[in-house]
């Protein structure tokens, strides 16, 4: 009986090994099919197995991406509370790296960076020199913009974040170019809201270069009809008419 | 017929008996975590909360499924052994395949009507919290133009529920029946309980690395033999659970195309008939 027993062991085994070898391709096509789908995470790296150690690794492994990122989410927040701006950035990237298809994770990493933290070292009492104050502050810019970039290549199927950089660019950066052409990209998506291609034409107004550009588009939006003739857009396109010398009758009338 | 009627009263018996040990106790602190979640997140803004609420709830969902349908099937087979009701019932004229699959079926039935009740659970939390979200935001939009107001609910709404998420947790389903057939196939040759817990636990595991050893064993390359010898076997005896993976992209708003959705289910099914089929294999020459 027992060596009935065993027998079905290893038939069991050989069994499983040939189901295995049918499913092969099943289960390359799904995987194929989930990647292109962006369903397929990344894979982990050894960095981040140093920073969230060898049980987060293991859950995050496991299929546990998200809870994890929740509950180092929650970590950011005490950080922020006790303003520890560096270990907020750590927090960021590894948070950023469970789950790399959220969008929010990145908008509000890249806001606190650019935003709070740039502010907070600018107004640091215990920094007497004011170009290593400005120096941190340019160094959270850069992380900001970095963490937006890099949630882009990881979207590049959303235009949220398109759109967060090119607001970063103009703001924090004054590179009016960049920002024209995040605003643009944000705009060519058809779920993108209809102002990101009005900030593209203002950004574009101030890039050397593109103002020929930019009246087109501003013209061309504000043809469109009411929703578009809003007091910026009708001042920047009065500018650029002057700018640009248009004659009059091709001149956009009075509202 | 009669032999259907028979798998159908050991699978009701099944469940009956996983009911009375009070599995359902779990369901009190998943309750606990997304209730206890949802009051500890206030202080954050709302798009927070209702990420960090299906981060935690599905995540949560995942791993209460998936141990119960290790720890339920585990203790089957020998504690019926133990207890000798497996010989009451196999003496009376009932397959041993017959048996298998109602127990199967049991447990299938329990994990399926678990994962609805959290689910519900999951979805009244979020309906709740939605709900206030959305008084709060037109009490503060209240002077505003009807245009910024529902542009402002509709950025609630959209933070919230999404129907992406039924796919994803029917995934969840899935890859809970396959890890109880997984386990039941295991038990059929464990000689306890705890043996086919910890084989359950550990395939857990390397199923999850199972497409990484797939992919770097059809890669070819230029490696030891024994390193693609040693993939080739993680990828033709150990499942693909990372195959099932969709909850966290799920939750970050990514949709699962009905085709590959299909698909995944359908693998499900095959992985928990092959494991089904082999169980019954061994468990027919099984000395009891």
């Amino acid at each position: 009986m027992r060596r009935v027993m065993k027998a079905r062991r290893s038939l069991a085994v050989l069994l499983l090994a040939g189901f295995g070898a049918a499913l092969l391709p099943l289960q390359v096509h799904l995987s194929a099919e989930a990647k292109v789908a962006n369903l397929r995470q990344g894979a982990l790296n050894l960095d981040l197995r140093e920073r969230i150690g060898q049980m987060g690794f293991l859950a995050a492994l496991s299929g546990f991406r998200s809870p994890l990122a929740a509950f180092l989410w929650i970590e950011v927040h005490t950080a922020w509370e006790n303003t520890e701006w560096g270990r907020m950035a750590g927090l960021f990237d590894t948070v950023t790296t469970l789950q790399p298809r959220s969008l929010l994770y990145w908008d509000m990493a890249a806001w606190h960076m650019a935003y709070n933290a740039s502010v907070a070292v600018m107004q640091d009492e215990k920094q007497p020199s004011e170009a290593l104050r400005i120096r941190a502050q340019r160094q959270y810019f850069e992380l900001g913009r970095d963490l937006l970039e890099r949630g882009i290549r990881n979207n590049p199927d959303k235009y949220q974040l398109y759109l967060q950089l090119g607001v970063l660019l103009r703001d924090k950066f004054e590179d009016h170019c960049g920002a024209a052409e995040a605003f643009m990209r944000a705009s060519e998506f058809p779920d993108a809201p209809p102002y990101c291609r009005r900030f593209a034409g203002y950004e574009m107004a101030k890039c050397a270069g593109r103002e020929r550009e930019s009246y087109e588009l501003l013209k061309k939006l504000y043809l469109e009809g009411d929703k578009q003739r809003l007091p910026t857009l009708i001042n920047v396109l009065r500018d650029m008419e002057k700018k640009l010398d248009i004659p009059a009758p091709e001149r956009v009338e009075n509202p | 017929m009669k032999s259907l009627q028979g798998t159908w009263a050991i699978g009701w018996n099944t469940f009956t008996e996983l009911v009375r040990m009070k599995v359902f106790y779990f369901l009190l602190i998943f309750a606990l975590l997304i209730i206890g979640n949802s009051a500890f997140v206030a202080k954050f803004s709302f798009q927070e909360q209702f990420q960090m609420l299906k981060d935690i709830s599905l995540g949560a969902m995942s791993v209460f499924s998936s141990i119960l349908a290790i720890l339920a099937t585990a203790n089957f087979l020998p504690k019926d052994i133990e207890d000798r009701t497996i010989y009451t019932i196999l003496a009376k004229p009932v397959p041993r395949f017959s048996y298998l699959l109602g127990k199967l079926a049991g447990i299938l039935l329990l994990l399926a009507l678990s994962i609805l009740l959290m689910t519900g659970l999951f979805l009244a939390v979020l309906w709740l919290r939605e709900h206030n979200v959305l008084s709060e935001t037109r009490a503060q939009l209240a002077g505003g133009s009807a245009e910024e107001l529902a542009a402002a609910l509709k950025e609630v709404t959209d933070s919230t529920f999404n129907t992406n998420l039924f796919p994803g947790i029917a995934i969840i389903f899935a890859k809970s029946a396959l890890l109880a057939s997984l386990t039941l196939f295991l038990s059929t040759f464990a000689s306890s309980g705890l043996f086919a817990i910890l084989m359950a636990i550990a395939i857990y595991f390397i199923g999850h690395l199972q497409s990484t050893a797939r992919e770097f064993w059809m890669a070819g390359g230029d490696v030891h033999w024994w390193s693609r010898l040693l993939a080739s076997l993680v990828a033709l005896l150990f499942p693909d659970l990372q195959a099932f993976n969709f909850v966290d992209n799920v939750i970050a708003g990514v949709a699962i195309p009905t085709g590959l959705f299909l698909q995944t289910m359908a693998l499900g099914g095959i992985y928990v008939a092959v494991y089904f089929f082999l169980a019954a294999i061994v468990f027919a020459g099984r000395e009891l």
